[in-house]
């Protein structure tokens, strides 16, 4: 009984509790196989939690703290990644290395943005958003380029009938959870979003911390971006859009205090597995794009009025 | 003179400035900009996005920010090409009914302490899709009478901005003159001093929600008559366009401090950045990145305005 209690506390278990259930649903009721539904919610969350997990990292940096930049951020690093590699196997780590230092480029900009000029953050991001955005579409120019083939089969292949994409989703969800909970910096950014005087106060290197987490979340997306466009074989301008707002979500869903200062990572896979299989289910029903948004969004709403109200003084 | 200079109109002054210098840069790289027709054709989408601006600045005010507005005007759009024209009463009815929810969404986020960003996200998703069941395909017919309104040719001055100027008086005297935009305000600066007060925060909450749905569906309703038909995406832009324009316009994220007729010029601004960049040829791929370009140079020149009035103080 105060196991199941202790569980019962847990932030992110509702969202592993839903997620089962949309997955349950789906399959008893709508009759969907049960390796293929597993394996595309695997794959398709494991993108949302790449994003979604650098996305937290900044929303734990205390209110208003939100990169509006990781879909434009995921297009470029898509668009020129895959140019770079040109359907050459053997430039697939230059591209990986060209999409990480896009990634950094657009942190180090997002960060100096607000620092420097003092920007609220969610404008910052928003105004580098437009230039990220301008800059993919400029190096695009329409042209769709195929990932090669090596990497194009590693993203869309199973391993022991786990997805690639899921397995590099679980490592890079380790290291964020280590990070979290293990190290000086994720005390140091739970601490600043707690309070960031306070944070000043107890001599945390407040201003190196913040501009490692957006860069972390900037890096974040371009790899998502990266993976996004050799799994859907070619990056197109709009591949980053619904990102968006599924990578707030996504953090939000699976337990992380919008106030900041409390996040979790297992929260995110709950959620992101949790986004897709809900529309999967409504899929399988044969519903319509219309009816499948409402429901999306009545359920954001009624996840968030149910484990919602902890924060006093949040937005 | 300067001491003679408040603190709200020093807000006021550097949104003018930008939007003066804008104008100036386009009557010199385009002399036939300035004419009647010219003017009209400069600030015609300025008059929708000027009314979400408002809706959104109202949302500000009490400390929110509200995620759904693009997609909360696309589907008032769809409305209003289609119930609002064949059954006008229908048309009506509905619209007074989403006004209504959306004070409902200001009574429950404050009632349940919920971070009105989720709640808005989730909302996002619910308008979305029933501006998809609206109007599958894009189509739909603006009502004639709003057809005329926005086509108006008043004497002397555009109907753009004759409405642009209507927008700042009203919103002015709602958000700053009356006693409600003061308890709105208040909300916003110190909840609860305004609570010990007496007065309460709950009906603010709502008003504010309520009035902020009052000026959104303003925004869907022009947006339809300037387009002549409507389709479920027309708007999304509007989420960030209002957010920017609000900052632009002097207004803060926390603490109740907006400026109405500033929003309106952070509007005005945004519209023309684009006209601007047109009459500069300026390659289509880096309109978006060079309107990213013009929000952040404006806010810096704030921060330097800002500075240089703290050090006229301290003298």
């Amino acid at each position: 009984m105060r196991l199941l209690d202790r569980i019962s506390r847990r932030p992110w278990i509702w969202s592993w509790f839903a997620a089962f259930l949309a997955w349950f649903a789906t399959i008893v009721t709508g009759g969907a196989s049960t390796l293929g539904l597993s394996q595309a919610a695997l794959t398709f969350a494991a993108f949302s939690i790449i994003v979604g997990i650098g996305q937290m990292f900044v929303i734990t940096l205390g209110p208003g703290n939100i990169d509006l930049s990781v879909p434009s951020t995921m297009t470029l690093a898509g668009t020129v990644a895959l140019k770079l590699m040109d359907v050459d196997n053997a430039m697939i780590l230059p591209g990986l290395m060209i999409a990480v230092l896009i990634g950094i480029a657009v942190g180090v900009f997002n960060y100096a943005l607000i620092k420097a000029l003092r920007i609220p953050p969610i404008i910052a991001t928003l105004s580098m958003s437009f230039i990220i955005q301008s800059a993919a579409i400029w190096t695009n120019r329409g042209l769709r380029i195929k990932p090669p083939s090596v990497l194009a089969d590693f993203t869309t292949a199973t391993t022991l009938g786990v997805p690639n994409v899921s397995l590099v989703a679980l490592v890079i969800s380790v290291c964020a959870w280590f990070l979290l909970e293990k190290t000086i910096y994720g005390r140091w950014i739970s601490a600043i979003g707690q309070s960031m005087p306070a944070a000043r106060m107890a001599g945390i290197p407040v201003d190196g911390t913040r501009f490692v987490t957006y860069l972390f979340c900037a890096v974040l997306a371009a790899l998502a971006g990266y993976l996004l466009a050799c799994f859907s074989g070619g990056a197109a301008l709009n591949m980053g859009t619904e990102y968006l707002l599924m990578s707030i979500a996504v953090v939000v869903l699976g337990g992380t205090a919008v106030a900041g200062g409390d996040s979790n990572v297992p929260g995110i896979w709950g959620a992101s597995l949790f986004m897709f299989l809900v529309v999967s289910m409504l899929n399988t029903y044969g519903l319509g794009a219309g009816i499948r948004l409402i429901m999306t969004g009545l359920i954001i709403i009624s996840v968030i009025m149910l484990a919602g109200g902890r924060q006093p003084g949040a937005r | 003179m300067r001491r003679t200079l408040s603190a709200d109109a020093m807000r006021l002054a550097i949104p003018a400035l930008s939007l003066t210098i804008l104008l100036a840069a386009v009557f010199w790289l385009q002399p036939r900009a300035m004419s009647y027709v010219g003017l009209n054709l400069l600030f015609n989408l300025a008059v929708p996005i000027a009314l979400a601006t408002i809706a959104q600045m109202l949302i500000m005010s009490v400390n929110d920010l509200d995620l759904s507005m693009g997609t909360f005007v696309s589907f008032v759009a769809c409305v209003t090409a289609t119930f609002l024209r064949e059954a006008p009463l229908v048309g009506m009815l509905i619209l007074f009914g989403v006004v209504v929810v959306y004070a409902g969404l200001g009574v429950v986020i404050h009632l349940r302490n919920l971070p009105s960003i989720v709640v808005s996200l989730g909302m996002s998703f619910v308008w979305a899709g029933l501006a998809v069941l609206l109007l599958p395909a894009p189509g739909g017919q603006a009502p004639d009478w709003v057809r005329a309104l926005m086509t108006m040719k008043p004497p002397v001055a555009p109907m753009a901005i004759v409405a642009s100027i209507l927008i700042a008086i009203v919103a002015h005297f709602v958000v700053m003159r009356s006693s409600l935009g003061v308890l709105i305000r208040g909300v916003g600066g110190n909840q609860r001093s305004v609570e010990r007060a007496g007065w309460s925060v709950v009906g603010a909450r709502a008003a504010a929600y309520g009035l902020a749905g009052v000026f959104a569906v303003l925004a869907g309703v022009a947006l339809v008559g300037l387009t002549t038909s409507a389709d479920a995406n027309i708007a999304l832009r509007y989420t960030l366009l209002s957010i920017a324009g609000v900052i632009l316009g002097g207004g803060e994220f926390i603490g109740g401090r907006v400026s109405p007729i500033g929003a309106v010029i952070g509007a005005l601004t945004l519209t023309l950045a684009g006209s601007f960049l047109s009459f500069l040829r300026i390659s289509p791929d880096w309109q978006i990145g060079a309107q990213g370009a013009i929000l952040i140079i404006v806010l810096a020149l704030r921060l330097l305005l800002n500075r240089l009035e703290k050090r006229e103080k301290r003298r």
